[in-house]
C-alpha cells in the first residue's frame, strides 16, 4: 500500500517536473513573440516621432529668421522672392477653402449614401455597390486632379464664365468626389452596427424608415459619423495632387473658391521639386509649411477624439 | 354591463399561419386576446410564442421573406391586422411593443417617451409636456426621473429603461400591448416592479405577454396560452391552466418535466 503511494506521487512528481519544463520553454516563446509585436509598434511609433522630430528642427532654425507673429500675420507668401514675405495665412486660406469647398460636398453626399445603402437598399444591391464605391477611393489623386481640370472645370466654366482656369472650386469639387467613398464607407459600418432592436423600437412606434434612420440610427452611429468626418477633413486638408493640378499654384489669400489659389501641401510640393540649397530658407519653409499642416490635422484629430468620447455608442 | 365571466374581445386570431419563408413556424392558430385582460403565452423555447407576439404589430413586415395566412381580427372595428391593404404603421400606431432587452433611443428621457408622439406629428410644448408626464406616471418611473427628463436615457438603470420603454408605449394611448419576455433581462427587484406595472395597466389597456417564467404567467395573467412547436396547445383562465391543464403537454410544460 505504502509503497504504491509513493510510487504514484514520483511518477507525479515526474509529470510536473516536465510541465514546468515545458512551460519554461513556452514562456521564451511568448517573450520572444511579445518582443517582436512590440518593435512592429515601436517602428511606427518611432516613425512619426523622427517625423516631427525633424519638422520641430528644422522649423526651428526657420523661425530663427522669421518671427512667428510675421508668420502668422502677413498677407503674403513671396518666400523666394527678394522681397520675401512669410504669411502663412495665405496658404492655409487656400487649404480650407478647397477642404470647406470639398466637404461641403463630400459630407452631405457620404452621409446620404451610408443611409440609403444601410437603412434601405436591398442586400443585393449593397454588396455591389458598396465595394464599387470603395473601388472610387482606389483612383490615384492624380487621375482625380486632371479629371478635374479638363472635365470638371470646362463644365462649371459654362455655368460660371468668368471662372479661371485653375480654381478652388473645380478642385475642392472633385476633392469632395474623391472623398465620398470613405466618409460612405465608414459611416455605413457605424449605422450598420446600430443594434436592429433599436430600429425595431422605433419602428414598433409607427414610425417609418427614413423617420428612424434619421431619429434613431444616425444619433445612435454619431460617433462613428463624427470619426468618418474626421478623416474626410485629414484627407481634404492633406491632399496634394488634385490642388496641385487644379488648383493653380500661386499663393494668394483669400477665401473665395472662385479663385486660384496655392495650398500649404501644392507649395510643398512646388519648392520640394525646385533645386533650393540645403538649408537655405526657402529650404526651410518647407518644414515650417509641414509642421502647420501637422498641426492643422492634429487638431482636427484631438477634436475627433472628444467627438467619441462625448458621444460614444451608449449601447 | 360585462362580468368576469364573458369579457369582451380586442382581437382574435383565426387560423393563422405564419411562414418564415418556405418553413411554417406557426399553424392555424385560433385565440381570443380579451379586452383589458392580460393574456399570457408560454412555452418551450422555439415554439413560436415571440412570433405570435410580433405579428400583432406586423414586425414581420420588416424583413423579407415573412408570409401571413389567416386573420387576426381587431376590435371593435373587426379589422383583420394581417390584411395586405392594412397599413402595418397603421397597425403599429394602435399596438405597443416592449421588447426583451430595454432599448431606449440614444436620446434623453423626455425625447424617447415623446418619440411616438412626435412621430405622429404632435409638436405642441404643453401637450407633449403633459403626455410625457402621464406616460411616465403610467409607467411607475415619473419619481425617479421627474429632476432629470434631460439626461440621456441609455444612462438609466436596466430596469428603468425597460419602465422608461413601457412610458414610451403608454405615451401614444395604444389599444394592445406587446411584452416580449419584458423582464428576462432585469434583476428580481426590477422583474417584481414591471410586473406590478403590467397589473396595474390592465385597468386601461389589453396585455399579450411572452414569458419563459411559468411563476410571472401565474402571478400576471387571467388568461395563459401554451404553445408548442407552432402549435396553440391550450388556451384557458390561467388558474386553470396552471391547477388542472387538459392536455397532457401543458400538464408536462408547467410541472416542469419538459421544456
Amino acid at each position: 500500500m505504502n509503497h504504491t503511494m509513493s510510487a504514484k506521487s514520483a511518477s507525479d512528481l515526474h509529470q510536473v517536473s516536465d510541465r514546468l519544463a515545458h512551460n519554461a520553454l513556452r514562456n521564451v516563446n511568448e517573450r520572444l513573440i511579445e518582443l517582436v509585436l512590440f518593435a512592429a509598434a515601436a517602428v511606427s511609433v518611432l516613425t512619426t516621432v523622427g517625423i516631427v522630430y525633424v519638422l520641430v528642427s528644422e522649423s526651428i532654425h526657420f523661425f530663427q529668421n522669421v518671427s512667428i507673429v510675421d508668420f502668422l500675420t502677413d498677407n503674403q507668401w513671396t518666400p523666394l522672392f527678394d522681397d520675401a514675405h512669410y504669411g502663412i495665412m495665405v496658404l492655409i486660406s487656400g487649404t480650407l477653402v478647397s477642404s470647406g469647398v470639398a466637404l461641403a460636398v463630400a459630407i452631405p453626399m457620404g452621409t446620404i449614401i451610408a443611409i440609403y445603402l444601410s437603412e434601405f437598399a436591398n442586400p443585393k444591391v449593397r454588396e455591389v455597390a458598396k465595394p464599387v464605391l470603395e473601388l472610387l477611393g482606389g483612383i490615384p489623386t492624380i487621375v482625380f486632379g486632371y479629371f478635374a481640370l479638363l472635365i470638371v472645370t470646362p463644365l462649371l466654366q459654362k455655368i460660371f464664365p468668368e471662372l479661371p482656369g485653375f480654381s478652388l472650386l473645380s478642385a475642392g469639387l472633385v476633392m469632395g468626389i474623391m472623398i465620398v467613398p470613405y466618409i460612405a464607407s465608414l459611416s455605413e459600418d457605424a449605422m450598420r452596427a446600430v443594434p436592429m432592436s433599436m430600429r425595431e423600437g422605433s419602428y414598433a412606434m409607427g414610425a417609418t424608415k427614413l423617420y428612424t434612420a434619421i431619429h434613431v440610427v444616425v444619433p445612435a452611429a454619431v460617433s462613428g459619423l463624427a470619426a468618418s468626418y474626421i478623416l474626410g477633413i485629414s484627407r481634404a486638408v492633406g491632399e496634394t495632387m488634385i490642388l496641385a493640378v487644379a488648383a493653380g499654384m500661386q499663393p494668394n489669400l483669400t477665401w473665395n473658391p472662385m479663385e486660384p489659389a496655392a495650398t500649404i501641401t501644392s507649395y510643398i510640393v512646388q519648392v520640394a521639386l525646385g533645386d533650393l540649397p540645403h538649408g537655405s530658407i526657402g529650404y526651410q519653409t518647407i518644414f515650417a509649411a509641414g509642421l502647420t499642416l501637422l498641426l492643422i490635422t492634429l487638431v482636427f484629430n484631438i477634436i475627433g477624439q472628444w467627438l467619441r468620447r462625448r458621444y460614444r455608442e451608449a449601447y | 354591463m360585462q362580468t368576469h365571466d364573458s369579457p369582451q374581445l380586442k382581437a382574435e386570431a383565426r387560423d393563422f399561419n405564419f411562414f418564415y419563408g418556405q418553413a411554417q413556424a406557426l399553424k392555424k392558430i385560433n385565440m381570443p386576446i380579451y379586452d383589458k385582460k392580460v393574456t399570457a403565452l408560454i412555452g418551450p423555447s422555439g415554439c413560436g410564442k415571440s412570433t405570435y407576439l410580433r405579428s400583432f404589430n406586423r414586425m414581420h413586415d420588416l424583413y423579407p421573406g415573412n408570409r401571413y395566412e389567416g386573420e387576426i381580427r381587431f376590435y371593435p372595428d373587426n379589422t383583420n391586422l394581417l390584411s395586405p391593404e392594412v397599413d402595418p404603421i397603421e397597425v403599429r400606431m394602435r399596438v405597443g411593443m416592449v421588447f426583451q432587452k430595454p432599448n431606449p433611443f440614444p436620446k434623453t428621457i423626455y425625447e424617447n417617451v415623446a418619440y411616438g408622439l412626435r412621430v405622429r406629428g404632435e409638436n405642441n410644448k404643453r401637450v407633449l409636456d403633459e403626455k410625457v408626464e402621464n406616460a411616465l406616471r403610467g409607467a411607475a418611473i415619473w419619481e425617479e426621473v421627474k429632476d432629470r427628463l434631460q439626461d440621456l436615457a441609455p444612462n438609466l438603470s436596466g430596469g428603468q429603461q425597460q419602465r422608461l420603454c413601457i412610458a414610451r408605449a403608454l405615451a401614444t394611448d395604444p389599444e394592445l400591448l406587446l411584452f416580449d419576455e419584458p423582464t428576462s433581462a432585469l434583476d428580481p427587484i426590477a422583474t417584481g416592479a414591471i410586473e406590478e406595472l403590467v397589473h396595474e395597466l390592465k385597468k386601461r389597456v389589453t396585455i399579450l405577454i411572452v414569458t419563459h417564467n411559468m411563476q410571472q404567467a401565474a402571478r400576471v395573467s387571467d388568461y395563459t396560452a401554451y404553445m408548442y412547436l407552432g402549435e396553440m396547445v391550450e388556451f384557458g383562465k390561467t388558474d386553470e391552466i396552471f391547477i388542472k391543464p387538459k392536455d397532457k403537454r401543458t400538464e408536462d410544460y408547467i410541472t416542469g418535466r419538459m421544456g
